[in-house]
């Protein structure tokens, strides 16, 4: 079974056709491969990364609403405490107008009680001097009888 | 071996390489009971290694980045499927598939050209050499598709298909109305119908005709190639002269004809693609 010269010719052509191949049609398809292969890892990349972002800017979210959660029960504190402050002030405000007022009132009573008492000294004295002449039918006179009427007034 | 080719007759060479392989069907006589047991058993081996090589593939095919082989194949079932998704317009489960089946399977079968006229052949005799039978009688041809009986076969199915596809769009009513009405309207109705039985049978013959012309005729140019140094000796001056002539035609021949296997499959895909989708459509 040797091969005769025939067939190691078609042999060299096929090898040259091998070659031919090799060299001008299979990079190409190589390429178109390649080129398909770096799309879809590109694709599946760009997916990747997405889903990465969108779980990234979820924790983020989160963290967010977490802080302004934290945050607005501190507000709410404080605004408590300061209510309360404010309440507090108001009634010890309260308290020591209360009392001042209380004491003015009193002062005023207390000097108005005194005026009355004054003018109803001086009325009695008036009165008891208008009683006296009644009785005695005759005009005392006033000057002549002045330290008897103070001394009459200051007894009432 | 020696005896026979020492001196070999140049019309006994071609004849001897457009000889099938037969076999008699047991217990028949005549010639259409013989097998071209070549274009069987080489066409049946192109198909087994299509279906393991692919199913292999689709077994361990990712949804991630695809290898080379995952990736070549996906281009090709790709292209098929935007073939059909562009041609047929029909709704058919079996197009695409049947599409990529011709093309690769056809391809494959084509692709057998591409090897040394005499490869298989030589290897042929010299098993049977080994065997104690006569290399004479070993006959083989390795192109499936330049054997009319495999492309027939292939457009006959094909045409069933056709038919098929036709009674499923348009149910039998309108499938065997349109023989008589398409494209002539009732009034011609007779016309109507010689008209469609042409048509009808002149689309498998022009595919599988076409298909075996090709493949016939680049085998046939292969054989006359190879007839250059036929039976030479290196003693010859002429032996080296002719030899490189037939490395420049084969060469060029070779090259050439891997653009006719290719378009040969891709023109089988096409057509039937487009044979179904007419069969699909309305008229």
């Amino acid at each position: 079974m040797i091969p005769n010269i025939t067939l190691v010719i078609q042999g060299i052509v096929f090898f040259a056709v091998v070659w031919l191949v090799m060299k001008f049609i299979w990079p190409h398809i190589i390429a178109a491969i390649e080129e398909r292969q770096a799309k879809i890892a590109e694709g599946l990349a760009a997916a990747d990364r997405a889903r990465q972002e969108l779980a990234d800017a979820d924790s983020r979210v989160a963290d967010e609403i977490r802080k302004a959660r934290v945050e607005a029960v501190a507000i709410i504190d404080k605004a408590s405490q300061q209510a309360g402050q404010i309440v507090d002030k108001a009634r010890t405000d309260a308290i020591v107008e209360g009392t001042k007022q209380k004491a003015i009132a009193a002062a005023e009573i207390e000097s108005m009680a005194h005026r009355a008492r004054e003018e109803l000294r001086t009325k009695v004295a008036a009165l008891a001097v208008a009683g006296a002449e009644k009785i005695l039918k005759r005009e005392i006179d006033a000057s002549a009888h002045k330290d008897l009427l103070d001394q009459l007034v200051s007894e009432i | 071996m020696a005896s026979e080719h020492a001196s070999p007759n140049m019309t006994e060479y071609i004849k001897h390489h457009l000889h099938h392989w037969q076999v008699q069907m047991p217990g028949t006589e005549g010639q259409f009971w013989l097998i071209n047991l070549d274009s069987v058993l080489i066409k049946l081996l192109a198909a087994l290694l299509f279906v393991w090589y692919f199913i292999r593939v689709a077994r361990r095919a990712t949804s991630g980045v695809p290898g080379k082989v995952q990736c070549a194949i996906e281009m090709l079932v790709g292209f098929v499927d935007g073939m059909v998704r562009e041609t047929f317009h029909g709704r058919s489960k079996i197009i695409a598939p049947l599409s990529l089946t011709i093309f690769v399977l056809v391809f494959m079968m084509n692709f057998m050209d591409m090897l040394p006229v005499d490869l298989l052949p030589w290897a042929w005799a010299g098993a049977h050499q080994m065997t104690g039978h006569d290399p004479a009688h070993a006959y083989l041809r390795v192109v499936p598709t330049a054997d009319i009986n495999t492309t027939f076969g292939m457009s006959i199915t094909v045409f069933l298909l056709i038919q098929y596809v036709g009674l499923k769009h348009k149910g039998v009513v309108g499938f065997f109305k349109e023989f008589f009405t398409a494209p002539f309207g009732p009034w011609f109705a007779p016309f109507n119908l010689l008209l469609r039985v042409i048509e009808e049978l002149v689309r498998p013959l022009s595919l599988s005709l076409r298909l075996f012309g090709n493949m016939y005729a680049g085998e046939l140019i292969f054989i006359l190639i190879a007839v250059l140094t036929l039976g030479a000796s290196l003693t010859h001056f002429s032996t080296y002269l002719l030899g490189m002539g037939q490395f420049i035609a084969g060469f060029a021949w070779t090259a050439f004809h891997i653009l006719i296997i290719t378009l040969q499959a891709f023109i089988f895909m096409v057509l039937s693609i487009v044979y179904l989708s007419m069969a699909a459509e309305h008229h």
